[in-house]
């Protein structure tokens, strides 16, 4: 009786363990959409409010000295600007998904919803890559072409610009794991298509 | 039936090189590039091992031409299909990765900042300038066809048959 008692609580926790652990997966595609949102928000926002000012002085004419203002901001690089609009429209399509989910639902969106992922994965990590390259460039200069690193003199802005690089590279991430969960997904729904038409 | 799963492997295989050859040719004109010049006794000399990115490139088109090649003799759904389907994606990404950098870099060379102080050095080296950019070129049409492949494999997993592309 005690042995019976036991096995039939064994079971019953291990099937709310199941219970628990299929409500999670079921959960995890909309967790990863609210992540990536909020990770290319945060790239997008940071690098679009990047700007460092300094002023320094120039030239002394006679006892008055002469300062100007130098000022580093992302539209100065074609490649910040790049990455600034590719995570605000991987943004904009998180938002758009988020909001339009319970319209797509069916099966035949599986496949452009798919497309999609993958399209928007592709240019937000276009994005990191092109402003990486560039940040790299701005950290260690280029002795040969003899261009001098700015990150000594504008630490506030590469600072920032790491962190808007570090948030769209999790982001991309984040986007292609969800690209593949979508394409599971097209999977199994394609797999289910066809085990209906050969039942019936 | 035979005949077309014949002539699509055939096609398959003619891609794949296709791929093969135009990454290849984009890492050796890269690795090939080489000028330098000197002006008011300053020499200035240009190769692809001084910046990282296109270090990066020349390495990853290498490693997708060699992969493109090795893949043309995985047969037609073994067991490695779905290993082959993930790692044609991998590689595009990384692909796309390095176009990208070396995009970035190339335009930043050609058109300067002027706001860091940088000026374009296109001017003075006008060899290295046409070689990357031909190498640019030949990568492109390389990650352009391998985008082909990939719809492919979106295909093949649509309509659960290993045998299309492959």
């Amino acid at each position: 009786m005690e042995i019976e008692n036991g096995t039939k609580s064994d079971l019953v926790l291990d099937s709310k363990f199941a219970q628990i652990k299929a409500k999670l997966v079921k959960q995890l595609p909309l967790t990863l959409r609210w992540l990536a949102l909020m990770l290319t928000t945060t790239a997008a926002i940071g690098m679009g409010l990047n700007k460092q000012r300094k002023t320094a002085v120039v030239a002394i004419v006679g006892t008055k000295p002469i300062s100007q203002t130098f000022t580093a901001e992302f539209q100065q690089t074609t490649a910040f600007v790049y990455f600034v609009v590719a995570n605000a429209l991987a943004s904009l399509y998180n938002i758009m998904f988020v909001l339009l989910r319970p319209c797509f639902k069916g099966k035949e969106n599986k496949l452009w919803i798919h497309i999609l992922d993958l399209m928007i994965m592709v240019i937000v990590a276009t994005g990191a890559a092109a402003a990486t390259s560039m940040a790299e460039l701005g950290k260690n200069g280029n002795v040969h072409a003899r261009w001098n690193p700015i990150c000594d003199k504008f630490d506030a802005f590469c600072l920032h610009g790491g962190m808007a690089l570090i948030a769209s590279f999790v982001g991309a991430l984040d986007l292609l794991l969800l690209s593949i969960l979508s394409l599971v997904a097209l999977h199994r729904s394609v797999q289910g298509q066809e085990l209906v038409s050969l039942s019936v | 039936m035979k005949t077309m799963s014949k002539a699509l492997r055939g096609l398959s295989i003619f891609i794949r090189i296709g791929i093969a050859a135009a990454c290849a040719a984009a890492a050796i004109i890269m690795a090939t590039s080489h000028d330098s010049t000197s002006f008011f006794g300053v020499t200035m000399e240009a190769k692809y091992q001084y910046t990282p990115s296109f270090k990066f490139f020349v390495i990853a088109n290498a490693i997708a031409s060699g992969y493109n090649v090795l893949v043309i003799f995985v047969p037609a759904a073994s067991p490695f299909s779905g290993l082959v389907i993930m790692s044609d994606t991998i590689m595009a990404m990384l692909l796309t990765g390095a176009l990208a950098a070396t995009g970035a870099i190339s335009e930043m060379a050609k058109h300067g900042n002027i706001h860091a102080g940088w000026l374009p050095i296109c001017r003075q080296i006008p060899a290295y300038c046409d070689h990357v950019s031909g190498s640019l070129i030949s990568a492109f049409v390389g990650l352009i066809v391998f985008v082909v492949i990939i719809l492919c494999n979106i295909y093949k997993i649509v309509s659960l048959d290993l045998h299309v592309c492959h």
